[in-house]
């Protein structure tokens, strides 16, 4: 008995702080994927609901009405995950709470309110279909648009404040005594970091839901319904590629004036200089030279401040002590995130461009395959920009929590379990993505069985179920 | 200015044993209704019930969570430090019962909606459980102050915490059987009416027994909330055991309307009462409510929140109990009823359009 206790101990001792940055990483990398989806695809929707009912088109509204659906198990997953987080801030890093929960938590209570409005609006968008006036349901969905975008701002906002922390006062024992809310929201990080996410939102979910229609066009699927699910979101996502050039542009020179080490590892400098290059790919070692990758001689540093061009001095990672930097392997992660970030985001605005063209000169979407092709891979490859990106701020960050006050180790939990929660976790969210996958994609075969609207799903009553039934597939475009 | 915001929260959270519970205690009706073919019936009115809701319900959670850690912070770690285990637990089952509710509805073949149906009322009754146990640990003192850990077994194993999660239990079913009891009769199911009657009966009966031996568990375990309930917060306990009792003799009565405000004001009651005993501690005996606020900006910052949401988020809510108590939100699941408004005029809706 003794024996069986005391191993259990033994493997109840396990360092915590690996085991809680990889909960977190993993809950908060899954959640992401869906943020994009609760942000911004309400706008597709009403853009066709929109359309739908101006115009009579009967398309639109099927359309509107099936995504409204879909939406309602992404943004379930997205609710249930986004509570794990907020579990997680007190499970994984109560210290850090602890601390600075009376500064870094006032975002989250403007957050909760955004959360409650959009979970609110949502239920009776998704289930006013058949009941409410077409244009007071309409309506219904635009105050979850709004929620969506200024929800993402908060929680961003407290991110933000991670890496710019500002809006309080400590005293000699290191102890919170008064916080500016205002400053602790509007914190010098928050207007970029939230413009680039609620950009980013709107890209990724543009590009991902159009991937999914650009695949059944590929087979063959090429009705007005599938155009139209596909043009709506990739239009979206096209727009906001330029606009996330120029604020991915800014936040970084951010990030050069106020966070030089996080700067130095996305730029792979190991010590100050100026005529920085660009290194593609590539990686630090160990005795801090940078080897492989492509350099673009002078590129950094010209990037980092055009006024002075070349002659930009960029400061290296050795001009902090190594515990107050991130370490080798983490500025290769960093560095390797930012290439990917920024390789991909500039391939999907060439993709933006190519359709922008088209729209131009021949007045229609390119009609080739590959251009299909390219759309379908642009949805994948948007999240995983995302991701990337997501990594560069997170990880760019280490070994800090809160930037230069607090330590990551010194914000974890003392709990030695942290492990088999991880497992429980990763368990738990492998069933729970494939089954959101599988149950979006029975939801759709559904629909496309059903063809048009049943007796259970019309929208709007069931007087326009007998004008509309037969005649949805070569009905005349509003 | 503690004390308005300790306010808050202890409101937040009868919000969320009122609303929200009353979806957690569905999932226990859902989990006892039987077999698939007995309980494809009553289930169906669980799910009509709480269909359109459940998420708003939800960030009630979220609410009581931001408010704790902006306001207290000291005590929200010591909490999440002291009650990791029962708080992993509900977070898991927050995950899989969200979610396996979502699906069910989207999803046609019995295989899977009994597997999804199965995992949701499992975790319906696993989640209050594991925060009923969290506020007896609470309640009874284990959590020490300091941000420091407690025990992280005892703290949620012992006769306070196993009381109160099987109280929650209760409570939570109990209130569920009474909003289904109206719900069955908004949509005219007389036979579901009598079903969950029966139960609510049942269910008022059972927490009212538990809630007697609660008195000898908190007596012998809890002492602080003990007197606290018997001398100071006595008349809200006596108010609320009058309000159930007087609940029940009118579910009995078949006065459906009335039983469900009163036996809502009877569980609010309770837990204010909860509230007034452990006053003026957030963790009892260790670290009060004062002791443990943030700065004045915070809690000025909260307090806007909550004013904001009472006129935002308040009239959104108001608008949806209203549009779904009047059927207007109709069930988008795929074993729908036709169309029920066939009779109603749809000639001014298909002219806008």
């Amino acid at each position: 008995m003794s024996a069986t206790l005391s191993t259990l101990t033994t493997i109840l001792q396990v360092n915590p702080v690996p085991w809680a940055r990889a909960q977190m990483a993993f809950t908060l990398g899954f959640h992401i994927i869906l943020v994009p989806l609760g942000v911004s695809w309400t706008f597709m929707t009403l853009i066709a609901n929109y359309r739908g009912i101006r115009h009579n088109d009967r398309d639109a509204l099927t359309l509107a009405q099936r995504w409204s659906k879909y939406m309602a198990v992404t943004f379930a997953v997205g609710a249930v995950t986004g509570t794990v987080l907020t579990f997680e801030f007190g499970l994984l890093w109560p210290r850090f709470m602890g601390q600075w929960g009376e500064a870094f938590g006032v975002p989250f209570g403007f957050e909760g309110l955004f959360f409650f409005t959009e979970g609110i609006f949502i239920a009776i968008y998704i289930f006013g279909w058949r009941r409410l006036k077409p244009w007071a349901h309409f309506w219904t969905g635009v105050p979850i648009v709004i929620a969506g975008i200024f929800g993402a701002i908060s929680v961003v906002s407290a991110n933000a404040w991670m890496n710019a922390p500002a809006g309080f006062t400590l005293d000699s024992n290191g102890n919170v005594v008064q916080v500016i809310p205002v400053q602790v929201i509007f914190n010098a990080s928050m207007p970029w970091q939230a413009a680039h996410m609620v950009i980013a939102a709107y890209l990724v979910g543009g590009f991902l839901i159009a991937s999914v229609y650009a695949t059944a066009m590929l087979r063959g699927r090429r009705d007005r319904y599938h155009y139209l699910g596909f043009l709506i979101p990739f239009t979206v996502g096209a727009i906001m590629t330029p606009i996330q050039l120029g604020i991915g542009d800014g936040l970084a020179r951010w990030v050069y004036a106020n966070q030089p080490v996080k700067f130095a590892a996305i730029e792979l400098v190991p010590t100050t200089s100026s005529d920085v290059p660009e290194t593609l790919l590539g990686h630090l070692n160990a005795d801090g030279t940078v080897t492989g990758g492509l350099p673009i001689p002078g590129l950094a540093s010209w990037l980092s401040d055009p006024s002075t061009g070349k002659a930009t001095v960029v400061q290296g990672l050795d001009t902090v002590p190594p515990d107050q930097r991130p370490t080798i392997r983490e500025t290769n992660i960093v560095h390797l995130a930012w290439d990917i970030m920024v390789g991909f985001g500039t391939l999907l605005f060439l993709l933006a461009v190519w359709y922008a063209l088209s729209w131009i000169f021949r007045r229609r979407m390119p009609q080739t395959k590959w251009f299909l092709r390219a759309a379908v891979v642009a949805g994948p490859a948007a999240v995983i920009t995302l991701e990337a990106g997501w990594v560069v701020t997170e990880v760019g960050r280490q070994p800090w929590i809160v930037y230069n006050l607090m330590r990551v180790e010194e914000a974890v939990t003392a709990n030695p379990g942290v492990w088999i929660m991880f497992i429980a976790v990763v368990i738990l969210y492998a069933l729970l993505g494939t089954t959101t996958i599988l149950v979006l994609r029975t939801m759709s075969r559904r629909f496309r069985r059903a063809r048009s609207f049943t007796d259970l799903d019309t929208p709007y009553g069931p007087s326009l179920l007998a004008e509309g039934a037969s005649t949805r597939a070569e009905e005349p475009v509003g | 200015m503690s004390t308005i915001v300790a306010v808050v929260l202890l409101l937040a959270v009868v919000a969320y044993a009122v609303f929200g519970g009353a979806d957690f205690g569905a999932g226990f009706w859902d989990l006892t209704a039987g077999g698939a073919d007995r309980g494809a019936y009553p289930r169906e009115t669980i799910e009509q019930s709480i269909g359109p809701v459940w998420e708003a319900n939800h960030v009630w959670l979220i609410f009581i969570f931001v408010v704790l850690w902006t306001s207290f912070p000291e005590a929200y770690a010591s909490i999440t430090l002291t009650l990791f285990v029962p708080l992993a637990i509900a977070a898991l089952g927050i995950v899989l019962r969200g979610a396996s509710f979502a699906f069910r509805k989207a999803v046609i073949t019995l295989r899977y909606r009994r597997a999804f149906g199965a995992a949701f009322a499992a975790s319906s009754v696993l989640v209050p459980y594991c925060f009923g146990a969290i506020a007896g640990g609470i309640a009874s003192g284990r959590v020490p102050a300091g941000g420091e850990a407690g025990d992280p077994v005892a703290s949620w194993i012992n006769p306070s915490s196993i009381h109160a999660g099987i109280l929650a239990v209760a409570a939570v079913a109990y209130l569920a059987s009474v909003y289904l009891v109206w719900d069955a009769r908004r949509l005219g199911d007389m036979a579901m009416v009598n079903y969950f009657r029966r139960r609510a009966i049942i269910a008022a009966a059972v927490v009212g027994v538990i809630g007697v031996i609660g008195t000898f568990v908190l007596r012998a375990d809890a002492p602080y909330l003990y007197n606290g309930l018997t001398s100071r917060a006595l008349p809200p306990v006596i108010i609320s055991t009058l309000c159930g009792v007087g609940a029940l003799v009118l579910l009995i009565r078949n006065a459906h309307r009335g039983a469900r405000l009163i036996a809502v004001v009877a569980v609010a009651i309770a837990m204010l009462a909860w509230g007034d005993a452990q006053w003026p501690y957030i963790l009892p005996e260790s670290l009060t409510f004062s002791a443990a606020a943030a700065p004045s900006g915070t809690l000025g910052a909260v307090l806007v929140v909550v004013v904001l949401a009472g006129l935002i988020v308040v009239p959104g809510f108001i608008l949806l109990y209203t549009l779904h108590q009047k059927g207007l939100l109709p069930e988008e699941g795929v074993d729908d009823e036709p169309a029920i408004d066939s009779e109603r005029p749809n000639k001014a809706r298909a002219k806008q359009i």
